[in-house]
């Protein structure tokens, strides 16, 4: 049975997946990729590109961290782009329509995310319709209602505190990046050493065993989904920041990229198995490709076209390994 | 002492009557066979026992207390446990995150943050509980799917046995184990018993019933048809009680081969 020793590779696998929680095939990836741009372009490899890919992640690296989650528990989230242009409409319409202090619209960019994950999670687990119907609906809802309150245009002229959250640069390094990778740090430790975190996963494994556990099933799915929708809302409200508009065409496709992100980085698509880690790596591995894409003047059509090979392939490789692995 | 006490339990799904009024009454230390025919409602009134299920009317009293209103997490605290014939096993995580699923120590990160989960606790106590079920497992730390039938069995135990229940309700434990393992399942059954613990053992296998139970409740269409002392009845009464009379012998017979 499963009593040979385990070859050396194959014990390093183990190790990185049981102490740090990625798979390590995704760390090869992103190092190759990333020689491989080094080698294409002399740009690459710079601190300044460096921070600039860092900036591009971090609001599609926010919003992977929330497929994350969702998809760790066994859910999908597919309204995550809508939700973050509805997000920083909603955001940009406090701030600058209604005048209202700033402090509120950094509220409302959450509050809006979250009450629609909120949304999204009671008709997941009350309705019972499907989380892939629920959040396919919830991406037109959202998208037509930052239309609706936009009038169809952005939204400029946002104050400078706002502002500085999306251009500001302490030290240095810009502020979306400071704020990815406190919000990368918190969740990774959630997810990985914490009660919730392990109930999420559990979930996503197993739903009868949590059930048989004594987890509050239903409760925890809305907890999730409300989670998942606040944080689009911050990843909309880092968007609108930097661009210093409350644009509601903003994050068309995104969740493509974030569930792409998720995926890389070790997420099974069924649930039960993911870490923010793993996450972060994948959301690297999309911003070292669309980076190095755009350094190298490749079209965004093509690269449009990338992210989606990217995610079959993805996929494809996980159902390959584990089909491998059951396989005793 | 009566432990369990169930009276009137009375369960539909829509149109389907599952359970018409069931009474059962379970003492501490006694060990109960739960037998019937195919959908004769055992899974069913186990897990309203457990709160998977909340029965429409009737009463249940565990340890002199109501639970009818308790949830499973409530009355897995009271001391219920069950192993689910599917064993029920989040297949993708480890050993001690099975056995201590939704019941995690936890400790202060840095003095500050709370609920963090005690890993190094859990899989202390879980290498102690797995050695002390005289099992051996490849390693605690690898996923539970990637582990024998009767390795998963052994961490499913391990899970119902960790936090002293006072109740183990067994759903078929030895329908998919090897001769050996199902006799060290049957002493575990006794081992139990002799620390005071109670169970209800649902199996179809009559000869693991007749030798490890105190009392036999025959389940038929939905309601305890027949309260057996196991040492004065015999296969062919039992079999007889859960096919509902006639000429039984033939099938008696057969299943005493086992």
């Amino acid at each position: 049975m499963a009593s040979e020793q385990p070859g050396f590779w194959a014990r390093v696998q183990r190790a990185s997946v049981e102490r740090l929680h990625i798979r390590l095939e995704s760390l090869v990836v992103l190092l190759a990729l990333s020689t491989a741009m080094a080698l294409l372009s002399p740009f690459f490899l710079s601190l300044s590109n460096f921070l600039n890919i860092l900036l591009a992640t971090s609001t599609i690296g926010v919003l992977a961290i929330a497929a994350t989650f969702v998809i760790g528990s066994g859910g999908l989230d597919l309204s995550l782009g809508s939700v973050m242009g509805l997000a920083g409409v909603a955001g940009a319409f406090v701030a600058v329509t209604l005048g209202w202090p700033s402090v509120l619209a950094v509220i409302a960019c959450i509050l809006a995310g979250g009450i629609a994950g909120y949304i999204n999670g009671q008709l997941v687990t009350r309705a019972f319709v499907p989380a892939f119907i629920v959040t396919l609906g919830m991406l037109g809802l959202a998208r037509g209602l930052a239309l609706v309150i936009s009038k169809g245009r952005a939204i400029y002229g946002l104050p400078p505190e706002i502002v500085y959250i999306g251009q500001g640069r302490p030290f240095g390094i810009p502020m979306p990046v400071i704020i990815f990778v406190l919000t990368a740090i918190v969740a990774h430790a959630v997810l990985a050493y914490t009660r919730f975190g392990r109930h999420t996963l559990a979930l996503g494994d197993s739903e009868g065993a949590a059930r048989a556990a004594g987890i509050r099933v239903e409760h925890h799915r809305r907890i999730i989904y409300t989670l998942s929708g606040a944080l689009a809302g911050l990843a909309g409200l880092l968007f609108t920041a930097r661009v210093n508009a409350g644009d509601p065409t903003a994050g068309i496709n995104y969740e493509l990229t974030a569930i792409t992100a998720a995926i890389i980085g070790g997420t099974n698509l069924f649930g039960g198995r993911a870490s923010i880690l793993g996450t972060m790596i994948g959301a690297l591995i999309m911003g070292v490709l669309q980076n190095g894409l755009t350094l190298l003047a490749v079209q965004s059509y093509y690269q449009q076209m990338a992210i989606g090979a990217v995610l079959i392939l993805a996929v494809f490789i996980d159902q390959y390994q584990v089909r491998k692995e059951s396989r005793v | 002492m009566t432990l369990l006490s169930l009276r009137g339990i009375r369960k539909s799904f829509g149109a389907v009557d599952v359970l018409h009024g069931v009474d059962l009454s379970v003492a501490a230390g006694e060990v109960v066979g739960l037998v019937g025919d195919n959908g004769a409602g055992k899974s069913t009134l186990m897990k309203t026992i457990t709160g998977i299920y909340r029965a429409d009317t009737g009463s249940i009293e565990f340890d002199g207390k109501d639970i009818l209103a308790l949830d499973p997490g409530q009355r897995r605290r009271l001391g219920i446990e069950m192993i689910y014939q599917d064993l029920s096993l989040a297949k993708q995580q480890d050993v001690a995150s099975n056995i201590f699923l939704g019941r995690e120590p936890t400790k202060r990160l840095l003095g500050l943050f709370p609920g963090f989960v005690d890993k190094s606790e859990m899989d202390r106590q879980a290498a102690r509980m797995i050695e002390r079920l005289g099992a051996h497992l490849p390693s605690i730390n690898r996923s539970v799917g990637s582990f024998s039938g009767g390795q998963q069995q052994t961490v499913a135990i391990a899970r119902a046995l960790t936090f002293n229940p006072k109740l183990v309700i067994m759903d078929e434990p030895t329908a998919a184990l090897a001769v050996r393992e199902v006799q060290s399942v049957l002493d575990l059954i006794r081992r139990l018993k002799s620390e005071g613990i109670a169970v209800i053992l649902i199996s179809h296998r009559l000869n693991d019933v007749l030798s490890v139970t105190d009392r036999i409740v025959v389940l038929r269409h939905g309601r305890a048809d027949a309260d057996l002392v196991t040492v004065n009845t015999n296969m062919n009464e039992v079999v007889s009680r859960i096919v509902g009379g006639g000429d039984t012998a033939a099938a008696a017979a057969h299943e005493q081969r086992g």
